[in-house]
């Protein structure tokens, strides 16, 4: 189980081969890469910039995996998240679980990318044609995150 | 107490960290956006609307009735757009 929070760019192929060598009870792995895309709102974007909360973001990603741990019965989580001046294109973030089964992999990941994105500290930053801007956060995101939230 | 702001909030203020040891009526997370308001115009302007300025208190995601006292790390920040 690993959280990595960094200004370098991750290789998905290498990362799924580390997760997986030599584990063989895993039959299935559930990957998520979020990118950079080249427009948001109507106006095209050139670069981001992620900003984040040093400490915080670590503890909080690794709060969210030890709880799709708990929910579901996983081999391995990895969420790998950047900061720093992105291009579009370029890789954000990478989710990935491994389970005995795909249900587990599958509905593991989606929650993990679903939770990171409201609790996760970190700050988009956008420069468009009419300048730089923050990304306004979504109510679709808490909408997304809130379908995981228990019944209990 | 040390106090930390991100993204558009730490723009608009000016500065990304202060420390300062609040007065006694700062007990809880709403009296001191309240006392923070009143620091400067720009903590004014940028605390104005708290349905934008979330909170953590030693860095855990906390309402606004939550308890602070002198030796807290507090982070006041725009809703998370990460992932």
């Amino acid at each position: 189980m690993t959280v990595k929070v960094q200004r370098e760019d991750f290789d998905v192929g290498a990362e799924l081969a580390a997760m997986t060598r030599g584990k063989t009870a895993i039959g299935g792995v559930t990957l998520f890469v979020g990118l950079v895309r080249d427009m948001a709102g109507g106006s095209s974007v050139s670069a981001m910039t992620l900003e984040h909360y040093p400490g915080m973001t670590e503890k909080q990603l690794e709060a969210i995996e030890a709880e799709a741990r708990a929910r579901w019965p996983l081999d391995d989580a990895l969420i790998i998240h950047r900061y720093g001046r992105l291009e579009p294109g370029d890789q954000i973030v990478l989710v990935a679980t491994a389970s005995a089964h795909r249900g587990a992999a599958f509905d593991s990941c989606h929650f993990l990318i679903d939770w990171l994105k409201t609790k996760a500290p970190f700050w988009k930053l956008e420069a468009t044609p009419e300048g730089e801007r923050w990304v306004e956060a979504k109510d679709s995101d808490d909408d997304a995150a809130a379908r995981w939230a228990k019944e209990s | 107490m040390k106090v930390l702001y991100f993204a558009w909030l730490r723009s608009k203020i000016g500065v990304a960290t202060e420390t300062f040891d609040p007065p006694a009526e700062v007990t809880d997370v709403g009296t001191l956006v309240e006392w923070l308001k009143t620091r400067s115009p720009k903590h004014a302007d940028a605390l104005a609307n708290s349905k934008v300025v979330k909170v953590a208190v030693n860095q855990e995601h906390v309402a606004y009735d939550h308890p602070v006292s002198a030796g807290d790390e507090v982070a006041l920040f725009p809703p998370v757009t990460g992932g």
